[in-house]
């Protein structure tokens, strides 16, 4: 398919651009197979460049002859297009509306795009599961890789490899697999180096109504345990969730069957509960004409902090029960692929340092999420302003936006912590849903592979890593903090997100002017020390010098 | 107040931890005339807490138990005590006590002056003379062609809740003062309290007029056609009644009300609608509840936010504050500013507005010569709305503290804007209720100066300036663009937050972790430290890249001779910071 035969109207002279706290652009509308593009004929006016991809929704208007195209955008900008001609504007509205639900994932921008920049380091191979493995074997050998799926057959959604106890077999992890949720049969998610605890992750067991169970799969946990010992089940769905699970051939570890097992019940929702909760938060904040009662009001009723703090509250109960109780945990809701992640992931940043630095959380992102098979094309593949009006079945959700709201407020509350500054996880926001790299495409590793993403895409993560952009994205507060940091849950600790969900609502420009301020005093600083560190050398290198000391 | 300690000292009192999984801690409690204070048993912290008598907001004893009885302090800051006494006749002797001492009859029982200070005569007068009012008047170029300063109300003659030095336009003659006094409530005639160079614009202030139904002064009208003509570019003036149109509207009945605009020429009525302070008493008391809710949900949290109104409150203050800084800096149009009696809203009202207008007013000399002029000189009731004295418990509202609160909210939007941090605002709230100094005492300048309180007590100020360095906000430069001209901030609702370094202070589970703030301030000490050193090898970098901020010295820090208990608290929450790092 060509591009062009979507395209009916490529260019328009006259558009005017609005946009909230920016100046009015008038120019020339352009679009291409992939962008949106404005160009003014000032040379020194802003253009906008705008992914089709970051396209949430689009909505007309008419007075007269002038059309107005309303832009919602995938990261919650909203924009408003003036277009002159009736036709024009209509053209390019189902234009826009064409190429930003394309519907083959090798149609995409990042198949097309050529990097700028030197790729220094390929970040297709930054992380491999390999290497995680040698970090892990250096601390512990109870553990081996197993390539039991190594072409995708056991669990869809799991890597090639995994890691799982020693003494398990492979032929075990088959059977485990045929009784959990999609095979996604319990795997290594963590080890604690403190106490030698771990954290793994599955899909739900297939007990269904009638209490099946499975010797392998409880063989294959309990091969965790240390002798003696118990461990926690921590089942992210409510003990009424689970129990309806049982209905559709779901359900939960029973006591009978996993005795040296605590299982412990939360309360994370589903994914298209999230989803409707982003939908009225978006829409709270971006309506200005509410009164204080009104916005308090509607944010209490999006429920989206509520989200927040149950899932941190999860997150923190996992990492307790390692580092605290010194237990192993094993974490799973349904499908294993959405809140399961949430919280492995968050309890990592909680318990381990490396997960705050730049390169760790990459590493993170990619091992918990990316490789975990977290269906990010699915999930994403709206915003907050998807009207639910597709005839697809409906699987966006915010689960990832979630996981990023969480780790800003660990980083809230722990500034000088994290080696990344609250940029990043913005950017891997806005990434998610629409990028010019292959990383968040497909839903699983198997996906990314018959995609061949690795040959045909640029992976973000080369990106991220080159000097200039870490530079930009690192925290210039950090000091590398080797404890366990527990966030506070309290309500009146847990902040909307602003720098996200206010973002394109106000004005940032003083808290900018901070920021940067606060990047000079940490920089002048440094300059200081360092012309310090130089002349309290010379000096003593002139002492040392100085041949009245030998005479003393 | 000593005769009201019934029992100075009990032994193996538990004080418990309401916040940390109801730990409690064994030792002493004392009572002195002053402070309330509990030393830990343990031998090797000793940890010490002290509570001010004049901060106790309340003292509970919930029923006994076989453990012992239970006493539950709270704090005008916002802090919960509870104490475990084993002997129920002791925790009697202790409530009856501290009912009392919490609760002074007379001035001359609050703090500032019943605790002599070892009397330095010299050290006295000059902590009273560390601002000067009439100075200000001056930096903003007051008097001037328009603006005189007036005898009128010299001995309080005129109005007995403003100060004695006023400024008048300069074509108001004394009849026409005098005059227009009899036609305001309380005879608060409006006068001038800021005035803005750059457009000639000013904001006055006043009290409500007794206009009724139909009354009319000639000469209060002669008054605000003064004010307006003393601004040579403006055809009318703004007359801004901060109260709610209804509330204003039903005044009338009591021959009072509001301005007819057919009565006066050129003026424009703009009604704000911040509440009474009956509302705003109970507005708060609704946050500090739901502060003591045990683990919230975020649901409650949030609908406990929305139906105290709290933020709502602050908005309308904000809002009040904004409308005037624009009135006078954007359309150059002077703006009478009154609520009824004028020393509630109308401080608020205008105390913000120049905090937006004027740059002086965001450093931490220019904050404290606003409080002293829009507030103390001006008439705002402290001792009635603070609960100095035994009394009244519907005179007491938290206005001072909505003024504050909106500070801190302006500091929010515009970090670089303010000399100051948090922590001073915090600071300045609490003597507003401490009464440890003179300076909050009483309900006007006469009352202050019948008591003759420059000759018994310490002004606060100095004292506050001499521990400027824990004040200091690190973002803060003079030359910033942040700390020039005019504030715009955005008063949209979600541009609101609730304040927690105000009112969650103790929430153990959650500390101030690493303030990035305290982290700044510590750089830029270091760096100051360097800047010396390398001066002292006469080495020094080109000044380009540094801060002019960085050039004031380091201060030391100074404590008061008691220990208060803010600093307790510090030490307290910094050991149990270290009790979760150390996990």
């Amino acid at each position: 398919m060509e591009f062009a035969e979507l395209i009916k109207t490529p260019r328009v002279d006259g558009v005017v651009l609005r946009r909230p706290f920016q100046p009015t652009v008038e120019g020339t509308l352009c679009l291409t197979g992939h962008h949106l593009i404005l160009s003014s004929r000032q040379d020194n006016t802003e253009e906008l460049w705008l992914l089709h991809a970051n396209i949430d929704c689009i909505e007309k208007r008419f007075v007269g002859t002038l059309g107005t195209i309303i832009v919602k955008c995938k990261d919650l900008r909203v924009i408003q297009l003036d277009i002159p001609g009736m036709e024009e504007c209509l053209n390019i509205a189902s234009s826009i509306e064409a190429l930003s639900t394309l519907d083959s994932v090798s149609l995409m921008y990042p198949f097309f795009y050529r990097p700028m920049f030197e790729v220094i380091e390929d970040g297709w191979n930054s992380f491999l599961p390999e290497d995680s493995f040698k970090d892990l074997e250096s601390m512990t050998d109870e553990w081996r890789l197993s390539d039991v799926n190594q072409d995708y057959c056991v669990c869809a959604s799991y890597p090639p490899l995994v890691a799982v106890p020693k003494d398990v077999d492979d032929d075990t992890l088959r059977k485990a697999a045929a009784f959990r949720h999609a095979g996604r049969f319990p795997v290594l998610s963590y080890y604690h180096k403190k106490n030698g605890m771990v954290m793994m992750r599955s899909g739900q067991p297939l007990t269904g109504t009638n209490g099946r169970r499975c010797k392998e799969d409880e063989k294959l946990i309990n091969a965790t345990l240390r002798a003696g010992k118990r461990g926690y089940i921590i089942d992210t769905r409510t003990i009424a969730v689970a129990q309806q699970a049982k209905a559709r051939g779901g359900g939960f570890e029973s006591e009978a069957n996993y005795p040296q097992w605590r299982r412990i019940h939360k309360a994370i929702e589903r994914s298209s509960v999230l989803q409707e909760s982003l939908i009225k938060l978006v829409e709270a904040c971006n309506d200005q004409s509410h009164n204080m009662d009104r916005w308090l009001s509607k944010l209490e009723a999006s429920n989206w902090q509520t989200h927040v703090k149950e899932i941190l509250t999860t997150a923190c109960l996992a990492a307790q029960c390692i580092d605290r109780e010194g237990a192993s945990v094993l974490v799973h809701g349904t499908e294993g692929t959405d809140s399961t992640l949430q919280v492995t992931s968050l309890a990592q940043i909680i318990l381990d340092p490396t997960c705050r630095t730049i390169r760790g959380f990459q590493a993170l992102v990619e091992r918990e999420w990316l490789q975990a098979g977290h269906p990010f094309q699915q999930r994403c593949v709206q915003s907050a302003y998807g009207n639910g009006s597709s005839v697809k079945v409906r699987c966006e959700a915010p689960v990832f936006l979630l996981f990023l709201d969480c780790v800003w407020q660990i980083l809230r509350q722990f500034p000088c912590s994290f080696q990344f500054s609250e940029h990043f996880l913005v950017l891997l926001f806005e990434h998610a849903y629409a990028s010019q790299f292959g990383t968040f495409l497909g839903n699983s590793a198997a996906e990314r592979a018959k995609l061949k993403l690795s040959q045909k895409t640029v992976s973000l993560w080369s990106w991220v890593n080159r000097p200039q952009e870490a530079q930009r994205l690192s925290n210039p507060l950090y000091e590398a903090n080797s404890l366990v940091i527990w966030p506070s849950v309290a309500p009146q600790s847990l902040l909307l997100w602003e720098g996200v969900f206010l973002r394109w609502n106000r004005s940032s420009r003083c808290l900018d002017e901070a920021y940067e301020e606060m990047v000079h005093i940490i920089e002048y600083n440094k300059e200081l020390q360092n012309k310090v560190n130089s002349l309290r050398r010379q000096l003593a290198e002139l002492e040392t010098d100085d041949p009245l000391q030998h005479t003393e | 107040m000593m005769e009201h300690i019934r029992t100075p000292k009990v032994e193996n009192v538990r004080l418990i931890d309401r916040t940390v999984s109801r730990k409690a801690t064994v030792g002493t409690l004392y009572l002195s005339a002053t402070h309330t204070i509990f030393v830990e048993n343990n031998p090797e912290t000793r940890k010490e807490t002290w509570v001010l008598h004049s901060l106790v907001a309340s003292v509970e004893r919930p029923p006994t138990t076989p453990s012992g009885s239970h006493l539950v302090i709270r704090t005008k800051n916002f802090q919960v005590l509870e104490l475990l006494v084993p002997q129920e006749r002791d925790a009697t002797d202790i409530h009856a006590s501290l009912a009392r001492l919490s609760r002074p009859e007379k001035y001359s029982e609050l703090y500032c002056l019943s605790i002599n200070p070892t009397a330095n005569k010299e050290e006295r007068e000059e902590s009273w003379s560390f601002l000067d009012l009439q100075a200000d008047y001056r930096r903003m170029g007051v008097p001037n062609n328009l603006w005189v300063g007036t005898p009128a109300n010299s001995e309080y003659r005129v109005c007995d809740t403003y100060p004695s030095e006023l400024f008048v336009p300069k074509s108001a003659t004394p009849p026409v003062i005098v005059g227009s006094s009899k036609f305001r409530s309380r005879g608060r005639f409006p006068v001038l309290t800021y005035f803005h160079q750059d457009t000639l614009a000013s904001i006055c202030r006043c009290s409500q007029p007794l206009s009724g139904f139909s009354a009319r002064s000639q000469e209060d009208e002669q008054m605000m056609q003064a004010i307006m003509k003393a601004n040579p570019g403006s055809e009318y003036i703004y007359v801004v009644d901060t109260r709610p149109k209804l509330n204003a509207m039903a005044n009338r009945a009591a021959g009072k009300g509001y301005e007819n605009e057919d009565h006066y020429t050129n003026i424009k009525l703009q009604f704000i609608g911040i509440e009474n302070i009956h509302v705003m008493r109970n507005s708060q008391q609704k946050i500090i509840d739901m502060g003591e809710v045990k683990t919230p949900s975020m649901g409650d949290f949030l609908w406990g936010l929305e139906s105290s109104g709290w933020l709502k409150h602050i908005k309308a203050v904000l809002d009040a504050g904004v409308f005037i800084a624009k009135a006078v800096a954007e359309e150059g149009v002077s703006v009478v500013v009154h609520c009824s009696d004028g020393w509630d809203r109308t401080a608020q009202a205008c105390s913000l507005a120049s905090v937006l207008l004027d740059p002086y007013y965001r450093t931490m000399k220019g904050l404290m010569l606003l409080i002293e002029r829009d507030w103390v000189s001006f008439g705002h009731k402290f001792s009635h709305r603070y609960n100095h004295l035994d009394g009244d418990p519907k005179e007491v509202s938290p206005v001072i503290d909505q003024f504050v609160e909106c500070v801190w909210q302006l500091s929010e939007q515009f970090p670089c804007a303010f000399e100051f941090n948090e922590r001073f605002l915090i600071q300045l709230r609490r003597h507003v209720y401490s009464c440890q100094y003179g300076n909050f005492l009483g309900n006007s300048q006469k009352e202050r100066r019948d008591m003759r309180l420059r000759e018994r007590t310490y002004s606060l100020w100095p004292q506050l300036w001499k521990d400027r360095a824990q004040y200091v906000n690190p973002l803060y430069r003079a030359d910033h663009t942040q700390t020039q001209g005019m504030l715009r901030p955005n008063t949209t609702p979600y541009c609101f937050k609730m304040w927690k370094g105000m009112y969650n202070r103790l929430e153990k589970s959650a500390p101030p972790r690493h303030s990035p703030a305290d982290l700044l301030t510590a750089v830029r000490e270091e760096t100051q430290q360097l800047e010396q050193e390398l001066t002292n090898h006469q080495e020094v970098a080109p000044r380009g890249t540094a801060h002019s901020g960085t050039k004031q010295g380091i201060q030391t820090r100074s404590q008061d001779s008691s220990p208060d208990e803010e600093e307790a608290d510090e030490q307290q929450q910094r050991r149990s910071e270290d009790d979760e790092r150390n996990v």
